[in-house]
């Protein structure tokens, strides 16, 4: 006999930790944010257990199954399709009545059903008393208990999946009756029926839990901080300003160590190349080229990603961010966009292509087409190395506490211009090219949770941090190939990237900038972590990356080379505005479909650098 | 009957969901948050600059904007 293999959809409410159940049952590590709505696309994974195998669907989290998101025709569809044996809804115990909801609807629908009732160790902090049994016996199908980021009732909740797929119960009795319905509108029947679930899922929550009065009192009181009129914009910008301060201050020790350790193997394997019988020339590539950019790669983007992704995780899994949306949502309104594009924005802080892949939330074509073409509007973690090493450099230099306080500060103001102009220009497309009503949209703010730092640090340094290391190692190590041919490859006694350099530095010019520095830009298309070594290596002109002991060799290197603090400033201005990295182009190739969206992402943003950068120049030049 | 609307409602206030004013989809989407009529709803607070409002409806925290509260028609206040 073959082994036994079941399949389990798992449906739920957004938010009520449905990513998490499923990852502690499969252990596959799917990336759960606390917001609504964020898995869009289904993710599966599975889990042996008592010698079968057991295959679980995550699907999309729903408040319903009727509404037309895209997210409910899935998981509707997938649940009325019959290919799962098993049902599995998650609920959120500090908000029972609204999941039961969902419930009420999927049971009608499907047969055998188990409820997991999760977060279990939120609603004892809440003061919230449950009885699961009533609640059972109420339902008439099995109901468990889990506080699933513990790992608490999940041996439960798989021994009763198992019996669920092997004798199911019987199908309960209809849970709701509806009223009749004779004689009634379309609109008044649907009415009618939402009513009657609502009502029922009432009764059952009424009868299941009890809930406090003061129950989310320690809620209400941080939104009043995190949210009001007084205090919530002056929290946000503190909170972004410390983010970034840690990152600044923490990342400076590791990198310098990390940059050492890396260029000190750079010799042994230079000599142990040689050793083969390479010829030196392709050594000098290997060591010079790929070698070199992939360590310059790492050492300056590691420390600071290991920094800032874990304490935005952390922000994050705490249910900050949809008070973020509820903050800006203001401003997002005046750009005639939708409310989900400050979340959209927010990822695009992380990696603009996955912004940009995270804009199928938005419902509305529209209004994601402007998510979509703004995202690199905001400075990924790709470009947030560079403008440290600006700031530091040119406007924060001595060293210390007051250096880090300092260019936190600044960065925190090019992240303001950064939003500031994302807000413009998506206002410039929803009057022009991409003109409409702009729709509603309700948002959740969902309970705050208090977050599990142990496994915020695990899961953000294995699942984001290296993934984006490793595929920004992956594209600069070609791109470090074709830079040292650049550099070692002469045409008329100079070098292929001189020649290039010269071409752009009419243009380099007018914009407070020098054709050397475009050239970096133009070459860091596949990657904006290699923008910086790749004008190190032009200015050098030692045919490789430079040795980059601290920001003290940077600093000289680039005076030498005719910087002054307003070169500093245009670059500064055209790092924060220009075209998207090669990964986001295909990003938005893929989620638009069109080649004619995609030019227009890559035209916005260019266009309002160098148009910046030229407005800026001509001003200074003009102050004198 | 009174003609008050849900964006009308100051915070810490209540009233009763008396009718959605939205179409198809929008409507569900409302309804299935919990803003069917005859539920208790009350304001909890504004965003910084005064829009969005947050609600308290059925034990959720949901946030709307002006103008689409302006859509609820809510008695009872």
């Amino acid at each position: 006999m073959s082994e036994a293999s079941y399949v389990i959809a798992l449906a739920g409410n957004p938010n009520v930790g449905k990513s998490t159940v499923f990852n502690a049952l499969t252990h596959l590590h799917q990336h759960t944010g606390n917001w609504p709505g964020k898995t869009v696309a289904v993710a599966q994974g599975g889990y042996p257990y008592q010698g079968e195998t057991y295959t679980v669907v995550d699907l999309p989290g729903t408040y319903s199954l009727f509404a037309d998101s895209v997210e409910e025709e899935i998981a509707r569809d997938f649940l009325c399709s019959g290919q799962a044996d098993v049902t599995l809804v998650v609920a959120d115990a500090t908000c029972l009545e609204r999941n039961l909801n969902l419930l009420l609807q999927i049971m009608d629908q499907t047969h055998p059903v188990v409820l997991c009732v999760n977060l279990l160790d939120e609603a004892a902090r809440k003061g919230i008393t449950l009885d699961l049994t009533a609640l059972e016996n109420a339902l008439g199908i099995p109901v468990v208990g889990a506080a699933a980021r513990d790992g608490e009732g999940l041996d439960h909740l798989k021994e009763t999946i198992r019996q669920a797929a092997h004798h199911p119960l019987p199908p309960p009795p209809r849970q709701v009756e509806l009223p009749d319905l004779e004689g009634l509108s379309q609109q008044e029947r649907q009415e009618a029926a939402v009513s009657a679930i609502m009502a029922r899922s009432e009764e059952l929550a009424a009868l299941a839990a009890k809930v406090p009065a003061d129950a989310h009192r320690a809620d209400r009181r941080l939104d009043r901080l995190l949210t009001s009129r007084s205090t919530g914009l002056l929290v946000m910008l503190g909170l972004l300003g410390l983010v970034f301060w840690l990152t600044i201050a923490g990342a400076n020790v590791p990198s310098q160590l990390l940059s050492e350790a890396l260029g000190s193997l750079q010799e042994p394997l230079r000599n142990l190349l040689l050793g083969w019988g390479l010829p030196r020339e392709v050594c000098a590539a290997l060591c010079d080229g790929i070698y070199r950019t992939a360590a310059w790669v790492v050492s300056v983007m590691l420390p600071p990603m290991a920094i800032f992704f874990p304490l935005f995780t952390l922000l994050e899994d705490a249910g900050y961010l949809p008070r973020v949306a509820f903050n800006l949502d203001r401003c997002f309104q005046w750009a005639g966009a939708h409310g989900r594009q400050s979340l959209t924005m927010c990822m695009g802080f992380g990696c603009n292509a996955c912004g940009v892949m995270g804009c199928r939330i938005i419902d509305s074509p529209r209004e994601r087409l402007i998510a979509i073409l703004t995202n690199s509007f905001v400075p990924c973690n790709g470009r947030l190395p560079t403008l440290i090493a600006l700031f530091t450099i040119f406007f924060a230099f001595g060293g210390g506490l007051g250096t880090s306080l300092l260019t936190a500060v600044l960065l925190l103001g090019a992240i303001v211009a950064a939003v500031g102009m994302t807000l413009l220009i998506s206002r410039l497309l929803s009057r022009t090219v991409l003109r409409g009503v702009p729709s509603s949209f309700a948002l959740e703010l969902p309970p705050y949770r208090r977050p599990r730092v142990g496994q915020v640090i695990v899961r953000s340094v294995l699942d984001r941090t290296l993934f984006v290391l490793a595929r920004a190692v992956m594209v600069a190590a070609p791109a470090g190939l074709v830079i040292w041919l650049t550099a070692n490859v002469t045409v008329g006694g100079e070098s292929l990237l001189v020649h290039l350099a010269a071409f752009f530095d009419p243009l380099g010019k007018l914009m407070g900038l020098d054709g050397m520095i475009l050239l970096a830009f133009l070459l860091g298309f596949p990657a904006n972590e290699i923008v910086i070594p790749i004008l190190l290596m032009g200015y050098l002109s030692t045919g490789s990356l430079t040795d980059y002991q601290d920001l003290t060799h940077l600093r000289q290197l680039l005076v030498a080379n005719g910087w002054t603090w307003q070169t500093a400033l245009s670059a500064v201005v055209f790092t924060l505005f220009h075209f998207p990295c090669g990964t986001t182009c295909a990003t938005i190739r893929r989620e638009t479909g069109s080649l004619r969206w995609t030019l227009l992402a890559v035209a916005l943003p260019t266009a309002v650098g160098i148009l910046l950068c030229m407005a800026l120049h001509l001003l200074l030049t003009a102050v004198g | 009957m009174s003609s008050e609307t849900l964006d009308c409602l100051l915070p810490g206030q209540w009233a009763t969901v008396a009718g959605l004013s939205f179409s198809d989809a929008k409507r569900r989407r409302l309804l299935d948050l919990g803003f069917i009529p005859g539920a208790a709803v009350t304001a909890l607070q504004a965003a910084p600059w005064g829009d969005p409002v947050a609600y308290g409806v059925r034990g959720a925290v949901i946030a709307l904007r002006r103008a689409d509260a302006r859509r609820i028609s809510i008695v009872g206040k």
